[in-house]
């Protein structure tokens, strides 16, 4: 029970800190970085919940894909931070005062507030984790599930309506164009004066 | 409503027979299959796919008020442990999202066609959000809740972005994404509070528990308190409403007017859902909430539409006001308040749908949209039909008599004072009363104004006569308002 706790404590720690690091650092490259340690000390979390599945989807989605993504994306823009920044020290003391306030407040509240319900008990080593969400999903949560799949559907439309247009600029192959090129359409012989 | 029968699925037509029933039982499945069904259709049609799918969905819209009204007063539907459950307040919702959809599209068309922008993901994505409220309308979990919400939200980032060289669009629509995820974080941290200390995310599981909980543990407020915020939020009520004037000033005025009206009914029916189903025994605190923010959305709302010179931003500060209104009829707790909140829901959508539609018909030499208060100057003289639905309208939204406006905050202060809350009672009299300012001016503009410059009409004969009922509607309500308020009262029986 101790090391668990050690563990949670660690990585829960790390998480933090990295999360509060990820909005505080100028570099958006290294905010991305620790974005994923974010989710790497989560997925940490989530094995300790003996919820094997769900932490190893979490790094592979979130760390392999999306952050991979987001590095590419902030990698190619032309970020100006300094004007970004601008007003940030303006704002700072209230957004400290008011969030000092909202975190004091959820600390009195939470700490007062009863989770009985929300206690598990431990399940044998042989227990397998995906199978077990793998039956929930396909029955229990099938409608919610494929409401899922309908948003995912949706964010697919809408990612190809926003971006997809049929510019008259736009560079595309031709490759019945490529293939049926003749000689005489690429290679000009040139007189050149005799020296 | 008989169970469907497993063993007959061995052949074909016993899967048709299955699939025909689960369709009845189930009419988003219906919508499901059809959106995406359009979508393949729109994308192999070639050049006249947007009037392709223009037709498709209004059939498909039509198809789903056939299959829904024969199940209005047969017994409830309830599916999935739960989650799904199809009561007589969900089906009126469905019914009145599907038309109300339906009417926007024959709104929006002619404009998007003027400005060379009817494409198809318009009315495709239209069908999801449509999908989406008819979630939220069967909701009875929370994750069915947030999951209706978010397809629907998600659809309607899109349609704000959807003119892609508009900066304003592309402005209106980044702000409203980031707060409508704000938002959505608000519901789920609430939602999951509430799930720590319930152990459930089931809405009448929550009440029994609530029902049985001895001392009001008071993590329970705080998780009310978050979820009250992310309604809110999608409501658009103050001090929640930042988004709301920019977004409907940013977006193309055919999608503003989705997003002033269907989505309306979808907010109603989640908030009776967690409030009421969900949390009837926190009235009492629920209750204070909702009166600060209905008090503030009137007041706000009220006031700094008078300011206005953008219609769109006036339209969007007088439906903050509206939404004070509803909050009103809905913060009472008990049924006729419900009733007169839902009662007050459709007559603004009603009026809102009849405000945008007007504009949407009007059509600027440059292709341009309507958007200052003086070019409607004199337009009872160059466009009587038009200005004349606007003027019935404008006097519904003040709440004058010989409108249906009149019942719809007649009924909503009725509630109150039944419940003792006469002093907002009169507040919201007096609100109306200077609200009444804003939409008067907009009658003198159109009737006591030389006009200022001729604006064109959209050619249409649908969306001309769905307009001209549209207005009519307006006064034959206040003649025959009993049907409708009989009808929104049975559904919370």
């Amino acid at each position: 029970m101790l090391i668990q706790t050690t563990v949670f404590y660690f990585f829960s720690g790390i998480l933090v800190l990295s999360a509060l690091a990820m909005i505080t650092v100028r570099n958006p490259v290294h905010a991305a970085l620790f974005l994923i340690l974010a989710f790497f000390t989560s997925g940490a979390l989530w094995l300790l919940l003996e919820a094997e599945f769900l932490g190893i989807v979490l790094v592979l989605v979130y760390v392999g894909a999306v952050m991979v993504l987001f590095l590419f994306v902030v990698m190619m823009l032309d970020i100006n931070i300094a004007k970004m920044r601008a007003g940030y020290a303006k704002y700072l003391p209230v957004g400290l005062l008011v969030g000092a306030a909202m975190a004091a407040e959820m600390i009195i509240i939470l700490t007062k507030t009863n989770f009985e319900h929300a206690q598990a008990n431990a399940k044998p080593a042989d227990y397998s984790n995906t199978q077990e969400l793998g039956k929930l999903l396909f029955t229990e949560y099938v409608y919610p599930f494929e409401i899922a799949g309908v948003i995912l559907l949706v964010a697919i439309i809408a990612a190809i309506t926003l971006t997809m247009r049929k510019r008259a600029v736009s560079k595309q192959q031709k490759p019945h164009e490529q293939i049926s090129v003749q000689r005489k359409d690429r290679v000009r012989l040139a007189d050149l004066d005799r020296e | 409503m008989d169970s469907l029968d497993i063993n007959s699925i061995d052949s074909l037509p016993g899967l048709l027979t299955m699939l025909a029933k689960s369709l009845v039982v189930m009419p988003e499945i219906a919508l499901l299959i059809a959106a995406s069904t359009i979508l393949m259709v729109s994308l192999f049609s070639g050049r006249k796919s947007d009037l392709f799918t223009y037709i498709l969905s209004l059939a498909t819209l039509l198809g789903m008020v056939l299959l829904i009204l024969p199940s209005i007063n047969k017994p409830d539907v309830v599916l999935f442990g739960e989650m799904y459950v199809n009561d007589e307040l969900a089906k009126l919702i469905k019914l009145l999202v599907c038309v109300t959809v339906a009417v926007i599209f024959i709104y929006a068309r002619p404009y998007l066609l003027n400005r060379s922008n009817s494409r198809p993901e318009f009315y495709i994505l239209g069908l999801f959000a449509t999908l989406g409220m008819l979630v939220m309308a069967s909701a009875q979990n929370f994750i069915t809740i947030y999951l209706g919400l978010e397809l629907l939200s998600l659809c309607l980032y899109a349609l704000v972005a959807y003119l892609r060289d508009s900066n304003d669009a592309a402005e209106a629509a980044i702000k409203y994404f980031v707060l409508g995820a704000i938002a959505s974080g608000m519901l789920l941290y609430g939602m999951s509070i509430m799930y720590g200390i319930t152990g459930t995310l089931s809405l009448s599981e929550i009440s029994i528990y609530l029902v049985n909980v001895n001392d009001l543990n008071i993590g329970l407020i705080f998780a009310l308190t978050f979820i009250v915020v992310g309604v809110a939020f999608k409501f658009g009520a103050v001090p929640f409403h930042m988004w709301v004037p920019d977004v409907y000033q940013g977006a193309p005025t055919a999608v503003t007017l989705f997003i002033a009206t269907a989505p309306k009914f979808a907010a109603f029916v989640m908030a009776i859902r967690l409030l009421s189903y969900g949390m009837q025994e926190l009235v009492a605190d629920w209750q204070q909430m909702l009166m600060i923010l209905a008090v503030l959305s009137l007041i706000l709302g009220n006031i700094i539409a008078i300011a206005q010179s953008h219609i769109k931003r006036m339209l969007a500060y007088s439906t903050i006001s509206h939404i004070g209104f509803v909050l009103l009829g809905f913060l009472s707790g008990e049924n006729f308040g419900y009733a007169s909140a839902l009662f007050y829901t459709v007559i603004y959508v009603l009026m809102a749908a009849g405000a945008f539609g007007v504009l949407l018909l009007l059509n600027k030499d440059d292709d341009t949209d309507v958007d200052n208060l003086s070019e409607l100057k004199g337009l009872g003289q160059s466009h009587p039909r038009l200005a004349f639905i606007m003027l019935l309208i404008m006097f519904s939204m003040a709440g004058m008599p010989l409108t249906v406006g009149f019942y719809a905050k007649l009924y909503v202060l009725q509630s109150l004072v039944y419940n003792d809350f006469i002093w907002l009672a009169i507040l919201a009299v007096i609100m109306s009363i200077i609200g009444a300012f804003y939409y008067l001016r907009v009658i003198k503009l159109m009737y006591f104004d030389d006009l200022l410059q001729n604006l064109g009409t959209q050619n249409s004969l649908l969306a001309n006569t769905v307009i001209s009922v549209n207005g009519l509607l307006i006064v034959g309500l206040f003649i025959y308002p009993n049907y409708l308020l009989n009808y929104c009262v049975n559904v919370f029986q």
